[in-house]
């Protein structure tokens, strides 16, 4: 079920942009506005507009492809993304391969402007098309007994370079709480300004959660398990005092070393001002009471 | 061929040195003002002018082991190479609080609180003096001590180098060569010298 969610970033500057958007685009870019036009007020509280195209592209930690934030952007070329398919198992009625096709068939694709922070205190804001984790889940049909979701990127180092060396225990992993992974604001991205998810940016398809750390979303998805166990997740198994399972944007549990108060928009050049970084990344109303009653401090 | 290479090193006028050493931070600024430095010239520059003083300090220690083994003769050249190294190293602080963290009351909770912060700190305050006294002035009023002082050096790029390491996400080769580097340069002034017992006179002189 699409649309259960709806921005409430702006597509303001996009105009530039209309050039990669597609109709379907520029009616969802048209709705944001109109919505803006409606609830000024609402507008100014997150007076944010989409970090450029670019940016997006240029900037990006995929260490499949090297740990330098320009190396996937410089690799990701080799990686083939035809055909493509995931495989879902586990605690799943119908588990089985997906074929990528098969399941864009039966899916609406919505615009979804969220705002992106990454652990190393930097930020973004990507307009990006996707459908909800959901309904992905949907189709396989979670069986009850399941209570955690895993995700694992694809292994193929001869197209994905940096999987040649130890930088991470490859392939990459990661995992959501399966009310996590309902949650209306859970997305499975396939695209950004209307267009085919960039190879450095995951695709052909990717998880995007908006109120985690980057490193949660994870890229270029080939397996989705539904499991009653919290999954193995890449960043804590390589350095666990520094990231942990549930990674939510908190600007008052910092990093060991370093703030998480405050972060850094990308592509204002040498004199961007840091911005305050809000709890959840701004989705505190909508995700905090997945969370009632946990210590955030020790649950980082 | 050693001999003419020695003269020219030993020719070169310190000035020429200094300017390219000060060209490279005003094309470093050139470049992130002009897209060449990347979507997040901050981090980019800040990062360079690290690398890059980390790698002139390990030249500098590289002057001794190379006049020892292979008899070419920076030695005229050491004295620019360690102030413009300080240089960028201080130009990096100030990326980092200016341009990076931005916030004063940040940069200090960074500096007292954040172990790599910490570490890197110390390495440039141990470079400070060693800055400061980089100058005929102060080896004549230091005599002896000065050459003990600047052995401080090698302190500092290894703090510098472990500095590099902490900071990494996840596991890189890059750090871990400076670091190795630093050691094995230690390591070699260990080595016993042979043509001590040539000249012991000397050595004890000092």
């Amino acid at each position: 079920m699409a649309h259960r969610w709806t921005n409430d970033l702006t597509h303001d500057d996009v105009t530039p942009k209309s050039a990669y958007m597609n109709r379907r685009q520029v009616m969802a870019g048209m709705a944001g506005l109109g919505l803006a036009a409606l609830a000024p007020k609402a507008r100014a509280a997150s007076d944010l507009t989409p970090t450029d195209f670019d940016v997006i592209t240029q900037y990006n930690n995929f260490y499949e492809f090297g740990t330098g934030k320009e190396d996937p952007a410089k690799h990701a070329h080799r990686l083939t993304t035809k055909p493509w398919s995931i495989k879902i198992d586990g605690m799943v009625d119908r588990p089985g391969d997906y074929a990528l096709a098969d399941i864009l068939s039966q899916m609406t694709i919505e615009e979804r402007i969220y705002r992106f922070r990454c652990v190393e205190a930097w930020s973004m804001v990507v307009p990006w098309n996707g459908f909800e984790l959901k309904d992905l889940l949907d189709l396989a049909g979670v069986q009850s007994s399941a209570k955690y979701v895993a995700f694992e990127t694809l292994y193929r180092p001869e197209e994905m370079v940096g999987q040649n060396a130890p930088f991470l225990d490859w392939p990459y992993v990661e995992g959501l709480r399966l009310d996590e992974a309902n949650h209306p604001l859970t997305l499975m991205a396939t695209g950004i300004y209307g267009k085919d998810m960039p190879k450095q940016n995951g695709a052909p398809i990717r998880l995007v959660v908006p109120w985690k750390y980057g490193f949660k979303s994870i890229k270029s998805i080939v397996r989705i398990t539904l499991t009653d166990k919290e999954p193995p997740t890449s960043w804590n198994k390589s350095i666990p005092g520094e990231y942990g399972f549930y990674s939510n944007v908190n600007p008052e549990v910092d990093h060991p070393r370093w703030s998480q108060a405050s972060e850094r928009p990308i592509g204002g050049g040498f004199f961007a001002k840091r911005i305050p970084t809000l709890m959840f990344n701004g989705y505190e109303k909508e995700v905090a009471g997945l969370y009632d009653g946990m210590d955030l401090r020790k649950n980082y | 061929m050693i001999d003419t290479i020695n003269t020219l090193l030993r020719k070169t006028p310190s000035w020429l040195l200094y300017l390219i050493g000060a060209a490279y931070p005003a094309w470093l600024l050139y470049a992130g003002f002009t897209g060449g430095l990347g979507v997040d010239p901050v981090k980019a520059m800040e990062h360079a002018l690290g690398k890059v003083g980390l790698q002139v300090l390990i030249a500098v220690l590289l002057v001794t082991p190379l006049r020892r083994f292979t008899k070419l003769n920076f030695l005229s050249w050491r004295r620019a190479l360690g102030v413009i190294a300080f240089f960028y190293i201080l130009l990096h602080f100030f990326v980092w609080m200016v341009l990076d963290v931005q916030i004063l009351s940040q940069v200090w909770a960074d500096i007292v609180k954040r172990p790599y912060i910490i570490v890197g700190m110390i390495s440039l305050l141990i470079l400070l003096p060693l800055a400061v006294t980089s100058n005929n002035l102060s080896i004549r009023k230091l005599g002896p001590r000065w050459r003990k002082l600047h052995k401080a050096t090698y302190l500092a790029v290894a703090l510098g180098g472990v500095h590099y390491i902490m900071q990494t996400k996840g596991f890189e080769y890059e750090p871990y060569i400076y670091l190795a580097v630093v050691i094995g340069l230690i390591a070699i002034r260990k080595l016993p010298k042979k043509r001590a017992a040539a000249q012991p006179a000397k050595r004890q002189a000092v």
